[in-house]
C-alpha cells in the first residue's frame, strides 16, 4: 500500500533519532468545540500522532478514565458521523500530523464498514485500532482498510506469544501497538525492563516501529519508556487531566486547555531530552 | 433443507454471520486455550463421567417432567408439561453449565474464578460450585440489581464470594459483564470466567449451550416413557437464552416441533423500555460477539428493561439470532404485566412459584395453549424458581412483606 502520513512521521523521526510522542483524547469529552482546540493545541505542544477515540458506551479493554471520557463524550451528542467531521475540520489546518482513530467494533458496523472506510480516507484519518477486532477477524475491517489505503494496527500483548505473533503482524502496517501489561487502559505500568523484553521479543519478528502504551503516565516515565520504543502513548493521564478541569456541572473552563495541553508540553520535552 | 441445525458453529465459531471472537488481542490467546481444553474434555470420557455424577447426585438430575394437569384443564387446549429445572441444587438451570465450566478451569490448571450475574441465579451457581472445588471466585453484580436481588446477594456472599459491585452504565448485567471482561483481562493467566449464557466470544456460546443441552436430552427421553412420542411445542424465555437453547438445542433437526423463545416485552416493544433484542435490535457485535443488540443509530448500546432482573441484557445469544433468521425457531415477547400475571396463576393453580424468567415463558403458554388442541404436547421450560423475586413481586403488587 502506499505510504501514509503515518510511515512518513515514523520516518523522519527515525532520521533525528527521536521517540514519537502520541497522545490519545476521546472525541467530544468534555465537548466537540473543547476536543477540536485539543487536537490543535496537541500538536503546538509537541505531539507528533494522535490517537482520537470514538466514544462508544461499552469500553470494554478501558479503565475509569476513558470510559469517562466516553460517557461525557456521549453526553455532549458525539457520534461516529461528528467524529470524522472533527478530523475533516483539523485537517483543514494540518496536513501533516498523523490522525489514528482508536474504539470499539460496533459503532463502525451500524456505520457501515466500507462506508466508514470511505468516508473517514478522505476526512483525513491515517489509521485504525479497533480494540474487539484481533487478526482472527481481520476480514471484518482490517484487510478493507488496508484496500482502501488506511493503516491497520494490531494490539500486540504479553501473552501474544512468539507463535501467533506472525498472524498478528500479518496484516499490520503503520506500527505495532505493544500493550505494557495485561489489563485495561489507565492501569500501572509494569516496571519498563519486563516491558523492554516484550518490545525486544517482537522486534525480532518485525521491521515496523513499535509504540507501548497503556499506564504511561508522566513524563520521566515516558523518558524511560522511549529508550527502547519507537513510540510511547499516553491517554488516561491526559483524559483525568480533561476531567479534573470541568466545573461542577462537566463544563470545560480555561483550565482544561491551558492544564492538559501543559501536561503534554512537558511530555513532549521529557522525549526531546 | 438438508442442512442440519446442530452443525453450527463453523471453526471461527459463527453461526452462519453470528458469533465469532471479537474480543481484544490480551484475551484471545486465553479464548483459544480455553477453546482447545473444551474440544478435549468434550471427548474425555472420564471429563463426561465426572460431570454425569455431579449432575445426578450434586445438582439432582435428571429433573422431573411434569404434566400440569391442572394448569392444562383451566386453558382448555394443549397438555402441557413443565420441563422442572427449578428443582435443581441452586433453584435454576444455572448450576448445569457452572458445573462444566468449573471442570473445565480445574482441567486448565485455573486458580480463580470470576462471572457476571443479573438476576444472580448465575453468580449463586458460580459461587456454589466455586465453594464446592475450593476456588476463590469474584461475582461482578450492576448496583442496581443487588439492590433488587438481595436474597441472592445474601446467598453469595455465604457461599463465600466477593462480590463486586458494578456501578458504570445502568448498573445492570450488561455493565457487570464489561467488568468482568476488564478483570479477565488483568488476571489473564491464573483466572476462568464462567460466563453464564449462550453469549461471548467463541467457544462459550457453543460450550454453555452443550452444558445445557441435558435439559433437551432428558426431556426427549421423559415425553417418550410418559407420552410415547416427541412433544409438538417446546416453550422457553430468552434473556441471553442459555436455558432455551438448553431446551431447543437437541429439537432443532425434528423439524415438525415448533419452538416458541420467549423476550421480555417488558412496558411493551413501542417504548424504549424492554429487553426484546430479535423485535427491537439489529445485528451488532458486543461482548466478544455479533448478535443482535438494543442500540441507537449511532451503534451505542442501550439498556434493556425487565421486570426480570435475568432477562435484561440488551443482546441474545449469537446462534438464537441465527435461528431467528433461519426461521427454525419462532421468537415472541411477553410483557413486565403478563409475566406478573402468570406468575400469580401458575402458583396458586399448580404450586408452583416460577421465577419472573420462566414467567414470561408462562405468559405464552398461557395464549398459546388454548388455541391447540387437546392431543398437541407443549413442554415449557420451568428453568428457576420464584424464591428470589418475592420482594420485587411483592413491591409490584404493592404487598408488604413482614
Amino acid at each position: 500500500m502506499p505510504q501514509t502520513r503515518i510511515d512518513h512521521c515514523f520516518q523522519t523521526l527515525a532520521k533525528a533519532d527521536k521517540t514519537a510522542f502520541i497522545a490519545f483524547i476521546t472525541a467530544g469529552d468534555p465537548d466537540i468545540e473543547t476536543s477540536y482546540q485539543l487536537l490543535m493545541g496537541l500538536v503546538e505542544a509537541g505531539v507528533d500522532i494522535i490517537e482520537l477515540g470514538m466514544p462508544f458506551s461499552d469500553p470494554m479493554a478501558d479503565g475509569i478514565a476513558i470510559q469517562n471520557a466516553s460517557k461525557r463524550a456521549l453526553k455532549a451528542g458525539m457520534t461516529l458521523a461528528k467524529t470524522l467531521d472533527l478530523v475533516r475540520r483539523f485537517r483543514q489546518h494540518d496536513s501533516q500530523t498523523p490522525i489514528v482513530l482508536m474504539g470499539y467494533y460496533n459503532p463502525i458496523y451500524q456505520y457501515g464498514v466500507s462506508p466508514f472506510l470511505t468516508d473517514a480516507q478522505s476526512a483525513g484519518v491515517d489509521g485504525l485500532i479497533i480494540v474487539d477486532l484481533p487478526p482472527e477477524e481481520d476480514e471484518e475491517v482490517c484487510l478493507p482498510a488496508l484496500k482502501t489505503g488506511l493503516n491497520f494496527i494490531h494490539l500486540v500483548a504479553p501473552t501474544t506469544h512468539d507463535k501467533r505473533l506472525p498472524l498478528v503482524l500479518a496484516n499490520t502496517s503503520g506500527f505495532i501497538y505493544y500493550v505494557s501489561m495485561t489489563g485495561i487502559t489507565g492501569a500501572d505500568a509494569p516496571p519498563e525492563n519486563l516491558v523492554a523484553e516484550g518490545v525486544a521479543r517482537v522486534k525480532t519478528h518485525t521491521n515496523l516501529p513499535i509504540v507501548v502504551g497503556f499506564g504511561i503516565k508522566t513524563p520521566e516515565q515516558m523518558r524511560r519508556f522511549a529508550r527502547f520504543a519507537d513510540g510511547v502513548v499516553v491517554g488516561s493521564a491526559l483524559v483525568e487531566t480533561i476531567s479534573h478541569t470541568l466545573d461542577e456541572t462537566g463544563q470545560a473552563t480555561d483550565a482544561t486547555l491551558s492544564q492538559t495541553l501543559a501536561l503534554a508540553r512537558s511530555m513532549a520535552q521529557a522525549l526531546n531530552e | 433443507m438438508s442442512h442440519s441445525f446442530t452443525a453450527e458453529p463453523d471453526e471461527k465459531g459463527r453461526f452462519g454471520i453470528f458469533g465469532g471472537r471479537f474480543v481484544a488481542e490480551t484475551l484471545m490467546p486465553l479464548i483459544l486455550e480455553v477453546e482447545q481444553a473444551y474440544k478435549q474434555a468434550k471427548q474425555d470420557a472420564d471429563f463426561q463421567a465426572e460431570l454425569l455424577d455431579l449432575q445426578k447426585h450434586y445438582v439432582g438430575r435428571p429433573s422431573p417432567l411434569y404434566f400440569a394437569e391442572r394448569l392444562t384443564a383451566k386453558l382448555g387446549g394443549a397438555k402441557i408439561y413443565f420441563k422442572r429445572d427449578e428443582l435443581n441444587h441452586t433453584g435454576a438451570h444455572k448450576i448445569n453449565n457452572c458445573l462444566g465450566q468449573i471442570l473445565l478451569a480445574k482441567r486448565m490448571g485455573k486458580t480463580r474464578i470470576i462471572a457476571e450475574t443479573g438476576a444472580g441465579q448465575h453468580g449463586v451457581a458460580v459461587a456454589t460450585v466455586a465453594a464446592r472445588f475450593g476456588l476463590p471466585c469474584k461475582i461482578f453484580m450492576g448496583a442496581k440489581d443487588i439492590e433488587r436481588q438481595k436474597p441472592n446477594v445474601f446467598r453469595m456472599r455465604l457461599l463465600g464470594a466477593e462480590i463486586c459491585p458494578v456501578t458504570a452504565g445502568a448498573g445492570t448485567l450488561k455493565d457487570a459483564m464489561n467488568e468482568a471482561l476488564r478483570d479477565w483481562v488483568t488476571h489473564v493467566e491464573n483466572t476462568f470466567y464462567i460466563i453464564g449464557t449462550v453469549a461471548g466470544p467463541h467457544p462459550y456460546p457453543a460450550m454453555v449451550r452443550d452444558f445445557q443441552s441435558v435439559i433437551g436430552l432428558e426431556t426427549k427421553t421423559q415425553i417418550m416413557e410418559q407420552e410415547g412420542r416427541l412433544p409438538d411445542i417446546l416453550i422457553a424465555c430468552i434473556g441471553g437464552g442459555s436455558n432455551a437453547i438448553g431446551l431447543f438445542y437437541p429439537f432443532l433437526d425434528d423439524r415438525t416441533i415448533r419452538l416458541i423463545g420467549v423476550e421480555a416485552g417488558g412496558l411493551g416493544l413501542d417504548t424504549q423500555d424492554h429487553a426484546a433484542s430479535l423485535a427491537g435490535g439489529k445485528p451488532g457485535i458486543l461482548h466478544g460477539n455479533r448478535t443482535y443488540l438494543l442500540q441507537d443509530s449511532d451503534g451505542q448500546i442501550l439498556e434493556g428493561h425487565s421486570i426480570s432482573a435475568g432477562l435484561d441484557y440488551p443482546g441474545i445469544g449469537p446462534e438464537h439470532a441465527w435461528l431467528k433468521e433461519t426461521g427454525r425457531v419462532e421468537y415472541v415477547t411477553a410483557s413486565d404485566d403478563e409475566a406478573l400475571e402468570a406468575f400469580q396463576f401458575c402458583t396458586h393453580l399448580e404450586g408452583i412459584m416460577p421465577a419472573l424468567e420462566p414467567a414470561h415463558a408462562l405468559a405464552h403458554v398461557i395464549k398459546l395453549a388454548p388455541q391447540l388442541k387437546a392431543d398437541q404436547l407443549l413442554v415449557m421450560n420451568m428453568c428457576g424458581r420464584g424464591d428470589k423475586d418475592i420482594f420485587a413481586v411483592a413491591q409490584h403488587l404493592q404487598m408488604e412483606i413482614d
